[in-house]
């Protein structure tokens, strides 16, 4: 017990950066997937091709191999970045695939009519896109978005193994010299995740019921 | 809805602008790859000998070893969180409340815990209690407390995603609430939950690969021993060789996916 | 009889012989002693590291190879065993004592550092070798580096959970610790100008110096002392003096400096004697 009190401050270090990595890349990746999303239903048949590519490449890759690539064949082609900033690539390059999948399904979602009906008054393919599909898809979209978002709190563990000093490598550290309390140290470290995780999780089934409640 | 519903019949402006979008795609593809490859080259990464391992037959058994082990995991893995999510997702149903909510905290609790994190927990925390696992053992345990919670999630809203005029005519007829689940709502639910339940599947080959924290040897970790065996030089080929292999494993396992949806129609 | 199955009868004839060796050789042990359970058994088990380069580091055909492998093999040999007869384990930093106390292996060899904290669990034969942290730099060493002193406000690589990052974090706080799950990505981070050094055993890391001498060197002062020892399961002493003795014949007759010589000692160029072994308890 005391292995993990006293070594609080820690362990609340570990979890900035483990907050900070699932931030940033969770801005840039949900931005990029929406992208994404819209060039694999848009008119150009090469965007359609080159985003479907990427999702199936990313989605089918394990995500030790994409930090692997980030943090050791960027600096190969002469980019050279902190680990942090090649974590939060790695993070961001993968999730980009999930997210936008989970966008795609929202998409999905929206009744045809809505489409056609936008198209029936002259609005163009980003005009349909940006006022008349993505706003409605968003209500159903937001519980799978949250659960991507759980798994990338999740997933910025992995940052451990690649140099970056987030809540999972802290752990490690203090298990290793506190040998005689590792399950102790272990056991906080859950609860620090689930800190992240179990708030996001409720959120997300609230909003579900939320919104099938309203349709 | 489809892709094409969002965009009229092009027409010839259109036609000119689909095909300029795709010119302009496609040189901005070629132009990325050939500067990745041309830096690759500068730097030696591309020499042939490096390559030429990945075509080793002694490096092709190593990896055929290490793609038996993540099956074997993965298998496994699979079909306990498949059993234990079902079960997790009846007890979710359940209309007793003491029933319902400890099932919905334990959910909550191992869906919200990164994987890396439990199987250490298993591997270090099982002796303490007094039993030994092997690493086998703790990477299955590991990645089934894991995926059966989001699986019973999964399998949660597919039967929710049913007609409650299924369920109803079911109790009408005289089923109990069980055979309801079993008779009536599953077997819908299953068709409409296959393409998440297949990508959840594909997650679960790829977390194996996780077990190189408490040194379970799989097909990752069989590649990283190579590296370290032949040398940081080989480690983009060998890590290359990697993805590949994973994702064709992964397509193999989506392509059955897919033939069983048509079965299914 | 035709020729072939002739040489089968011999194959046989010899086999026996050398079962029959196997068990006059149990016979020399005490009869309650681990020594005549294994050379009775005809097996043992020996837990190593397989991603150790110059100690014990699978090849590519899946077999381990290195100074901890040949050590193994040499008490395999005292105990009348064959090299067949030698179950590999792999065992990571954090399951060695485990291991041994749960007789998942009969011995561990795998880079195994004695100290106070784990006598209390395993008793340790050796050591068998006396290493210690060292620093690796670029080739030419730009910054200068002479000791982890130097390290203050600068990248240093380290392993999650090694005894390296320990010792970092206790006596020098102000060096940055990029942490990594191996050292081959250690090496590549230096190479790659990503860290300014990484820390690890010197006697492991002159294995990546040897296979790229053009992208690293050692500072080369030691800032610890680390003796590595056999573990074997704990208050086990006769088994323990039966590995000593067996180190100090190997020392005696060349063969010990053989298996230094063909492993470690090909990029170390030094030959140093078998360390005084300390007594077992």
């Amino acid at each position: 017990m005391s292995a993990v009190l006293d070594n609080l401050p820690i362990y609340v270090t570990g979890l900035a950066w483990t907050l900070l990595l699932t931030l940033i890349a969770g801005s840039v990746s949900l931005l990029a997937g929406t992208l994404l999303a819209a060039a694999r239903i848009s008119p150009v048949p090469l965007l359609r091709a080159g985003g479907a590519l990427y999702v199936h490449v990313l989605r089918n890759t394990p995500i030790t191999i994409v930090f692997f690539f980030a943090a050791f064949v960027l600096p190969q082609l002469g980019i050279s970045l902190s680990y942090f900033t090649f974590a939060v690539i790695a993070l961001s390059l993968y999730y980009t695939a999930f997210f936008c999948e989970a966008v795609r399904a929202g998409i999905n979602a929206v009744s045809p009519g809505q489409a056609e009906a936008a198209r029936a008054i002259g609005l163009g393919f980003g005009q349909t896109l940006c006022h008349v599909i993505l706003p409605q898809a968003l209500r159903s979209v937001v519980p799978p978005l949250i659960n991507v978002l759980i798994a990338l709190i999740k997933s910025t563990a992995v940052a451990s193994a690649f140099g970056v000093a987030e809540l999972l490598s802290n752990a490690e550290a203090l298990a290793n010299a506190e040998s005689n309390a590792v399950l102790w140290v272990l056991g906080a470290t859950c609860l620090f995740y689930l800190l992240l995780t179990v708030p996001a999780g409720l959120l997300a089934s609230y909003l579900e019921a939320k919104l099938v409640f309203n349709s | 809805m489809s892709a094409t519903l969002l965009f009229d019949h092009p027409g010839p402006r259109a036609r000119r602008r689909v095909w300029l979008f795709n010119v302009i795609a496609l040189v901005a593809a070629a132009l990325l790859a050939a500067g990745c490859l041309y830096a690759l080259h500068q730097r030696g990464q591309l020499a042939g000998e490096l390559w030429r391992v990945v075509l080793d037959g002694d490096f092709l058994a190593l990896i055929g070893d290490g793609l038996l082990a993540t099956l074997k995991v993965a298998g496994l893995g699979m079909a306990l969180s498949v059993l234990v999510g079902l079960a997790l997702m009846a007890g979710l149903m359940s209309r007793r409340r003491w029933v319902r909510l400890p099932v919905r905290g334990w959910m909550e609790v191992f869906r919200g815990l990164p994987l890396l994190l439990m199987i250490f927990f298993v591997y270090l925390g099982a002796p303490a209690l007094g039993f030994e696992l092997s690493t086998f053992w703790s990477l299955v345990i590991g990645i089934t407390l894991y995926n059966s919670a989001v699986l019973g999630e999964i399998f949660r809203a597919g039967v929710v995603s049913v007609h409650r005029g299924q369920r109803e005519g079911g109790l009408a007829i005289g089923l109990t609430q069980a055979q309801v689940l079993r008779i009536v709502l599953l077997p819908q639910a299953v068709r409409r939950m296959l393409p998440v339940l297949v990508s959840q599947l594909v997650i679960i080959l790829k977390e194996t690969s996780l077990g190189f924290v408490i040194g379970y040897t799989e097909l990752l970790r069989e590649g990283r021993t190579a590296v370290e065996y032949l040398g940081g030089q080989y480690s983009i080929p060998v890590y290359t060789a990697m993805a590949v292999a994973y994702i064709a494993l992964n397509l193999v396992l989506s392509g059955i996916a897919g033939w069983l949806e048509r079965r299914l129609r | 009889m035709s020729i072939p199955s002739r040489l089968g009868k011999g194959l046989l004839a010899l086999c026996a012989t050398i079962l029959i060796g196997g068990a006059s050789l149990a016979d020399e042990f005490p009869a309650d002693s681990t020594m005549h359970r294994l050379a009775e058994a005809g097996k043992v088990r020996i837990g190593v590291k397989f991603d150790q380069p110059l100690f014990g580091l699978r090849n590519l055909r899946g077999k381990p190879e290195g100074f901890d492998i040949r050590i193994g093999t040499l008490i395999a040999e005292a105990l009348g065993l064959d090299k067949d007869d030698i179950v590999w384990v792999e065992t990571t930093s954090a399951n060695r004592e485990a291991f041994i106390q749960q007789n998942k292996v009969d011995m561990v060899i795998a880079t195994f550092a004695i100290s106070p904290k784990r006598k209390e669990v395993v008793t340790f034969a050796g050591p068998y070798i006396i290493t210690g942290q060292d620093l690796l730099v670029r080739k030419g060493n730009p910054l200068g580096i002479t000791g982890p002193d130097d390290m203050a406000g600068r990248k240093l690589c380290v392993i999650n959970g090694s005894e390296g990052r320990n010792v970092i974090s206790r006596n020098y706080p102000k060096a940055i610790q990029v942490g990594f799950d191996a050292f081959s990505k250690c090496a590549e981070a230096v190479k790659n100008g990503s860290v300014d050094a990484a820390t690890l055993s010197a006697a492991v890391m002159m294995g990546y110096v040897s296979k790229e001498p053009d992208a690293f060197e050692l500072v080369g002062k030691r800032f610890t002392d680390e003796p590595w020892g056999v573990g074997v399961t704990k208050g086990d002493l006769p088994f323990c003096e039966f590995i000593e003795g067996t180190l100090r014949q190997a020392a005696a007759d060349g063969r010990y400096e053989k298996a230094y010589q063909e492993t470690v000692g090909k990029y170390a160029k030094d030959n140093p004697p078998l360390p005084p072994l300390d007594p077992c308890s």
